[in-house]
């Protein structure tokens, strides 16, 4: 069932919607053929989606990423992991609801999955911080890596955070740190890693567990260093121009493939996966079940090799000798200028 | 590795001018050749004024024995970003204030007689932010310990990944992590310096990484900014919350090492790890 008119650009949809089943409630209570009509406006509405989802702004794209219907980690885990045993808690603090991860088998693999998790209610969205992890977070997903590794199990792992959690207790309990081990841990972990982003890939908080030998990303989400609203708040000094840095930040599906940080984008049914979320989730499992086979044929020292190329190859610099000629020349006419007052640093006197 | 000589001109050129100046530490009105001779320290209070990328290597490696590596290198402006204004021309501005072509200097050098590769950050250059450049001056800089099995010390003073090279900005921070894997799988010895400010995504990766975690006094250290915590939790922060007194006390550092003495300190802790 198509859920209630959320987005702005939606609205014409869900009018259309009321239409039909206007028009099929008559259908059914009075004589008369009105398929005819009803085919008609069916038509007319996934032209429309269509149409609507064909010109969506990297702005739109974000909003369509956040819905509030949109399927969430537990919904796949709940539509494709078969014998799902969740494993809880970092061994150091706590158990982070924002952080799902266990045992399952997709398309018959066993896999360990690692997933972020916004809750769908109040109260679970509460629990989950909005899908923000704390360290405890991160530490268990690490601790659920190293099993997998043990057991030679391909690590599976879902994507959709605005963030790492930035409150006092997270930073306590050393956030950076947190991320920062799970980079280094996961570039050198001693088992496939696949990765999709599913909804909201916010920075570090993605990155945290976003380290691996495969990245997909659906076709509705984004993956950035910065939410755009924080960075139209710090560059463009309002958050209101989110539009704007959603556009400068090169943060959709199609940017990211040819910006070579993923590898393939998973489409989604017609208007996004919240339209349809058990074609989303069929679509998904054959795509994750690929990926792990895929990763899985390969031998390990050859995947850990690429895998490192991988994370090693990204970026984008210039060798440029004659500019740094100019800057010193410069610097060095700036100096004769200056008095010679601090021609000699102090050194450590011990 | 090519030789470069570190030019005092720009070194000091950044310091807002003036004979005198107040100590943000304990507001006192101070003489600023003091400070610039005395490590960038308050007379006073002995607060820890932010040093530039060079100043700090100056300080830190033997009289002379620095050699650059990497140091051609630019950013490519990979998105072709534009806020107020591109990022392109914001380089060249940047480029001139610093007198240097991004945030990040590294290079071998010498600690009271110890070879290391020493790198180090500039809090001046777009907030000492790690897009590209950063990225692969670090990264090469970790390299370049496992290859010829030296010691790596990195001084880190950032804002974070940098926003202006958006994703490719933030797989800097997984590029630098998995070096440090290599390194530390080759046996080699990372000392990571936290100096103020050092935040975000240089905190969440290289610079928490160390074998030995040090930090300078009273520097605010941590992953999200002062400000946006605030705005999330909704009430003060506790006294002292991220600073460098702060995170020793929650298990985060090794130890606090004042400026003056952070040469001796590495020097000692190298002798300790050396093979």
């Amino acid at each position: 069932m198509a859920p209630g008119p959320i987005l702005e650009f939606e609205k014409p949809f869900a009018a259309l919607e009321e239409e039909i089943q206007g028009l099929e409630k008559v259908q059914a209570e009075q004589p008369g053929d009105l398929s005819a009509e009803v085919a008609a406006l069916r038509r007319t509405l996934v032209e429309m989606i269509r149409k609507t989802y064909g010109g969506l702004t990297p702005w739109n794209l974000v909003q369509v990423s956040r819905h509030p219907q949109r399927p969430l980690a537990r919904d796949y885990i709940d539509y494709f992991v078969s014998d799902f045993k969740e494993l809880h808690g970092d061994r150091y603090f706590g158990d982070d609801a924002a952080m799902v991860t266990g045992f399952g088998k997709i398309g018959g693999e066993k896999i360990m999955l690692i997933a972020e998790h916004k809750g769908r209610d109040t109260k679970e969205r509460v629990a989950c911080h909005f899908g923000c992890p704390h360290p405890e977070g991160y530490r268990k997903a690490l601790r659920a890596m190293r099993l997998a590794e043990k057991y030679a199990l391909p690590v599976v792992t879902l994507i959709d955070t605005p963030g790492a959690f930035p409150g006092i207790g997270a930073e306590e309990r050393g956030q950076a740190q947190a991320i920062a081990i799970n980079l280094m841990e996961m570039a050198r972990l001693r088992t496939p890693i696949v990765s999709v982003v599913i909804g909201e890939g916010g920075s570090g908080g993605a990155l945290g567990i976003g380290v691996g030998d495969r990245m997909g990303i659906l076709q509705y989400a984004y993956y950035s260093v910065i939410s755009p609203e924080g960075c139209a708040a710090i560059l463009w000094k309002t958050a209101k121009l989110a539009e704007a840095a959603a556009a400068s930040l090169r943060l959709t599906p199609q940017h990211l493939l040819e910006l070579g940080i993923v590898d393939e984008i998973i489409p989604e049914p017609l208007g996004g996966a919240h339209r349809n979320p058990r074609d989303m989730a069929t679509t998904l499992e054959r795509k994750l079940v690929g990926f792990v086979r895929q990763a899985k044929r390969m031998p390990l020292e050859k995947l850990l090799a690429r895998r490192y190329e991988r994370i090693r190859s990204v970026g984008k610099v210039v060798s440029d000798p004659a500019a740094l000629v100019a800057l010193n020349a410069a610097a060095a006419a700036e100096k004769a200028e200056a008095a010679p007052a601090n021609g000699n640093l102090p050194l450590d006197a011990n | 590795m090519a030789k470069t000589t570190v030019h005092a001109a720009t070194q000091e050129k950044r310091v807002p001018e003036g004979l005198w100046l107040r100590c943000p530490g304990c507001e006192n009105m101070i003489y600023r050749k003091q400070v610039e001779e005395s490590f960038g320290l308050c007379p006073d209070c002995q607060h820890h004024f932010r040093l530039t990328a060079r100043r700090r290597i100056a300080l830190l490696a033997d009289e002379g024995s620095f050699e650059e590596m990497l140091a051609d290198l630019r950013s490519a402006d990979p998105l072709n970003f534009t806020d107020r204004k591109p990022y392109a021309e914001r380089l060249v501005e940047e480029q001139k204030k610093t007198g240097m072509l991004d945030a990040a200097v590294v290079g071998k050098a010498f600690i009271k007689g110890r070879p290391l590769i020493l790198g180090a950050l500039d809090p001046d250059f777009i907030m000492g932010s790690m897009g590209s450049v950063v990225g692969e001056k670090v990264t090469g800089a970790i390299e370049k310990a496992a290859e010829t099995h030296l010691p790596l010390v990195i001084v880190s003073t950032s804002g974070g990944a940098r926003m202006m090279e958006g994703i490719i900005s933030l797989m800097q921070m997984a590029k630098t992590s998995a070096a440090l894997a290599r390194l530390d799988d080759a046996g080699g010895l990372f000392i990571s310096v936290l100096v103020n400010p050092c935040t975000a995504g240089v905190a969440a990766s290289f610079a928490f990484l160390g074998d030995i975690i040090i930090a300078e006094p009273k520097a605010l250290i941590g992953f999200a900014g002062p400000r946006v915590i605030f705005q999330t939790m909704k009430r003060e922060l506790p006294e002292g919350f991220q600073t460098s007194e702060f995170l020793l006390e929650h298990g985060f550092l090794d130890m606090i090492v004042e400026r003056p003495n952070l040469r001796s300190e590495l020097a000692a802790l190298i002798d300790y790890c050396g093979k």
